[in-house]
């Protein structure tokens, strides 16, 4: 009997080993394609210390550069934003952040609130599977999913992405087991510039409401940022387009006002902050390259420490010695990507 | 709940485990409750449909079995009965029992002809009217036709007096809803059945990792074949103005390669899940496409369904009085030889006609019905042809000519089920044709087939399976490979089934990307 458990035990540890390995090679590895895939996850590595948060699309992770602001102000930041990432979706990476630290301000962008329901389940992955594993994630996941996705497919990704064994490349095989860092605190670079040229007319809608769901986990992450003693400031980012319409922005005035909230649309700030969507912008105006970032952060930066008296930590050493080296690698990539310029005409990869 | 899903598999797993933990006598009630919560997955309204006949079902078997019951008791308690007496009691009692088998055959009969031809009859009357009768779109209760066939056997069974009735109600609803074979059947027979599902069972290692191993080849050919088909035969078939004549091959080809992993795989999966709780179901195939003519590929095919038209319908009528009379009339007007066939062939045609619109309500159904039939008939009659030349040609007993025959079977089914997917019988008559027309050819060899969503890969997939069927297939043939894998030792054995799983989980065409199919003859 006990030969025959110890059979069982083999087997079954066996197969679960080979599961877990070709689960590691079919899920997609974000490192050459696709990259903002990794955003999610590299938070772990760096949680902690972190005195502003940012949430919210990509409207975050490209317009604000943490390390700008520990440069030019001594604040620590960190930026949990992930392409399409929903108003729930906010939510529950703040819920997640505050697992491991208490930031002093939260900053989230609203321009996710023009979607009151699931939309993409790719978009969804990018977001999602970075996270690590908690009630949190799950219910994550259960506010996410479309109708076509289903709760054991995040728990196994197996499930979702068994037929990748079609497209495998040396990708898979490379970052089996380790990944690249990719981003500055959840910044991700793009030095180029792309002038913006003739805007497209927003379409108007039949309806301009913002949807229930969103205002719903709106309220809560006001919510949640009341009871840990955490300042909530609602941005709008400078983009030039997808359209963010001024019924919507009356809408978010009025929750701001009502509930005594700050909020900043930087698209009437172009001139304070200086953005110019002619050298600012890497994609014609949808979001901001170095440049622009760097411009947009030394303005907030400054908003912080007076408005939210967000503090100047550069003189804690150990802090000083992380950010450091977290410079050293913002540098590393500018050149990398200005090298790029310089010989291929294009940014084509991040490093 | 379909077979191919997680919510099945956990359900599998929580219904598995109460039912070897429950005390023995407690089984078969946890069976029913699992099998009822099943059902009610697919719509619990659906409920309602099989608890009519359940019930009904059961309620007539006691009445009969009450009637035989009172017949019996008289005959024993009269001792001075007389020959004559005894002869008009039986013949009251028949009575009695075939009116309420008639009773109970009309309202089942009739809640699945309503449910799944109503709208066949609208649509027949329109086109042959020029009416405008508005559809009524019955919802089709998951299973109908099985559990339906399932129970009017075991009616017709108990007034003939074959066995008796069972008297507990809810046993007879577990026979009737038993949860595995409600998708796509084997349609059981009571006698066979009963006995191991109400009995109680012991966790015997072997029998539920044999009923494991099945469940997963049923999953292998679901999974991984069928529903990686779907693209293709959807793609050719709904698009007949875009794709003909070398497509139409594909079609033919992929199709028929498609239905039998998907039927013969939920069949694997059904006796697979009933074995691993100990419950012996059936077997529907006795691998069909090694048949070398069609006759024998029907007695190797939905073997279940087929036994029991032969049971419940081909035997009776065939020696119905007014077969017999036609018989006589034969006989006289076409000679002893041919006479003595009409019979046989009348009895044949209607068998293959309610086999036709047992698998649909349309004509496209009624049509390959009938065709098979035909092509039975044509055989039959050229029997004393092929007898004269197998005499004359050696090498038709050779091991070539069995693969020929094989060959031809395999075509000729596979011609015959195109109706199954155009679902148009003129439009199929149409296509056919093109097969030998120039169109298609050129392009499907071009990168054509790569239209349809699956790419090279997958034909290679579908390929190696079927290789990996024809070996199967013939391992089989010595006995069942579940045994033959059982007898391997431990490494080979667990290789073997290791290699399974991890197929079906990476090569399995299941998930986002790929369409949910339901089993096909789920829908019939």
């Amino acid at each position: 009997m006990k030969k025959r458990i110890v059979k069982i035990v083999i087997c079954v540890v066996l197969l679960a080993a080979t599961l877990f390995l070709l689960q590691k090679l079919l899920v997609p590895k974000y490192a050459t394609t696709n990259e903002e895939g990794i955003l999610s996850s590299e938070y772990y590595a760096n949680a902690g210390n972190n005195d502003v948060l940012f949430i919210g699309d990509c409207e975050v992770y490209t317009n604000f550069s943490p390390v700008k602001l520990w440069r030019d102000y001594g604040i620590t930041s960190y930026i949990r934003g992930t392409p399409q990432q929903l108003t729930w979706q906010s939510y529950y990476l703040l819920e997640d952040t505050l697992r491991y630290e208490t930031p002093k301000v939260v900053v989230f962008n609203v321009l996710a609130m023009k979607y009151a329901e699931p939309q993409n389940e790719a978009y969804n992955r990018l977001t999602l599977d970075g996270m690590k594993w908690s009630r949190t994630k799950l219910d994550a996941v259960k506010a996410s999913m479309t109708d076509e996705e289903t709760v054991a497919s995040y728990i196994f990704p197996l499930l979702r992405f068994h037929s990748r064994w079609n497209e495998l490349s040396s990708e898979d095989i490379n970052y089996l087991f380790r990944t690249e860092k990719l981003s500055h605190n959840g910044y991700l670079m793009r030095v180029d510039a792309k002038p913006a040229g003739q805007v497209p007319d927003p379409v108007p809608l039949p309806d301009y409401t913002i949807g229930h769901k969103c205002w719903e986990y709106l309220d809560k992450i006001r919510e949640t940022c009341e009871q840990k003693g955490i300042k909530l400031v609602l941005i709008k980012a400078p983009s030039l387009y997808p359209a963010w319409y001024d019924q919507w922005d009356k809408q978010v005035v009025e929750y701001a006002a009502k509930y005594g909230l700050e909020y900043i649309n930087f698209y009437t700030l172009a001139d304070e902050t200086g953005i110019d969507y002619n050298t600012d912008t890497y994609d014609a105006g949808l979001h901001l390259n170095l440049s622009g970032a760097e411009k947009l952060s030394a303005w907030f930066g400054k908003y912080l420490k007076e408005k939210c008296g967000v503090e100047d930590r550069r003189s804690d050493a150990a802090l000083a010695a992380e950010w450091a080296e977290r410079e050293e690698f913002y540098e590393f990539m500018k050149e990398a990507q200005y090298k790029q310029l310089r010989e291929e005409g294009a940014v084509t990869r991040y490093k | 709940m379909s077979f191919v899903s997680l919510g099945f598999l956990l359900f599998l797993l929580i219904l598995f485990v109460l039912y070897y933990a429950l005390p023995r006598r407690f089984q078969w009630v946890l069976l029913l409750a699992g099998s009822l919560v099943f059902y009610a997955f697919a719509s619990p309204k659906y409920l309602i449909y099989i608890a009519v006949t359940a019930l009904s079902t059961w309620f007539a078997g006691k009445l009969i079995h009450d009637a035989y019951a009172a017949r019996d008791a008289y005959i024993k308690d009269t001792p001075d009965i007389t020959k004559e007496d005894k002869k008009a009691c039986k013949e009251q009692a028949k009575k009695k029992g075939r009116r309420i088998l008639v009773c109970c055959l009309i309202l089942n009969l009739g809640i699945l002809a309503v449910c799944k031809y109503t709208d066949f009859a609208i649509g027949t009357i329109n086109s042959l009217f020029g009416t405008d009768i508005a559809f009524l779109r019955f919802a089709l209760p998951m299973g109908i036709s099985f559990y339906t066939f399932q129970s009017m056997g075991y009616i017709i069974d108990v007034s003939r007096g074959k066995y008796q009735a069972e008297l507990n109600p809810a046993k007879f609803a577990l026979f009737v809803t038993f949860f595995p074979q409600l998708v796509q059947g084997p349609i059981s027979r009571f006698d066979q059945l009963s006995q191991t599902l109400y009995s109680e069972h012991e966790f015997e290692a072997q029998k539920i990792t044999q009923g494991a191993w099945r469940a997963m080849w049923g999953f292998f050919k679901k999974m991984v074949v069928a529903d990686r088909l779907v693209p293709v035969v959807t793609g050719i078939a709904c698009n007949p103005d875009k794709y003909a004549g070398g497509y139409v091959l594909a079609l033919v080809f992929f199709y028929t390669i498609q239905l039998y992993a998907d039927f013969t795989g939920g069949i694997d999966i059904t006796i697979g899940v009933a074995k691993m709780f100990g419950v012996d179901l059936a077997e529907n195939f006795d691998r069909p496409f090694f048949s070398k003519n069609i006759t024998e590929f029907w007695r190797r095919w939905h073997i279940t369904m087929g036994t029991w038209f032969k049971d419940y319908i081909f035997y009776p009528v065939s020696v119905s009085k007014w077969m017999l009379k036609v018989s006589k009339w034969s006989r006289a007007k076409l000679g002893p030889q041919l006479g003595k066939r009409v019979p046989v062939y009348l009895s044949t045609i209607l068998v293959w006609l309610a086999t036709g619109i047992w698998h649909g309500a349309s004509w496209n159904f009624v049509v390959w019905g009938l065709l098979n039939c035909l092509v039975i008939i044509i055989s039959q009659e050229l029997e004393p042809l092929y007898a004269k030349f197998h005499e004359k040609c050696a090498f038709s007993n050779t091991k070539g000519w069995d693969v020929f025959q094989m060959f031809r079977t395999f075509w000729l089914m596979a011609f015959l089920r195109v109706l199954d997917v155009y679902r148009n019988v003129p439009l199929t008559f149409r296509m056919v044709p093109t097969i030998f027309s120039s169109k298609g050819w050129s392009e499907m060899f071009s990168g054509g087939m790569l239209k349809f969503g699956l790419e090279e890969r997958d034909y290679i997939i579908v390929a190696v399976a079927i290789v990996i069927f024809l070996i199967v297939g013939i391992l089989q043939g010595k006995k069942p490979v579940a045994e033959q894998l059982a007898e391997k030792p431990l490494v080979p054995r667990y290789l073997i089934v290791w290699v399974l799983i991890i197929v079906i989980l990476v090569f399995g065409a299941y998930g986002i990307g790929f369409d949910a199919t339901q089993f096909i003859y789920n829908q019939f």
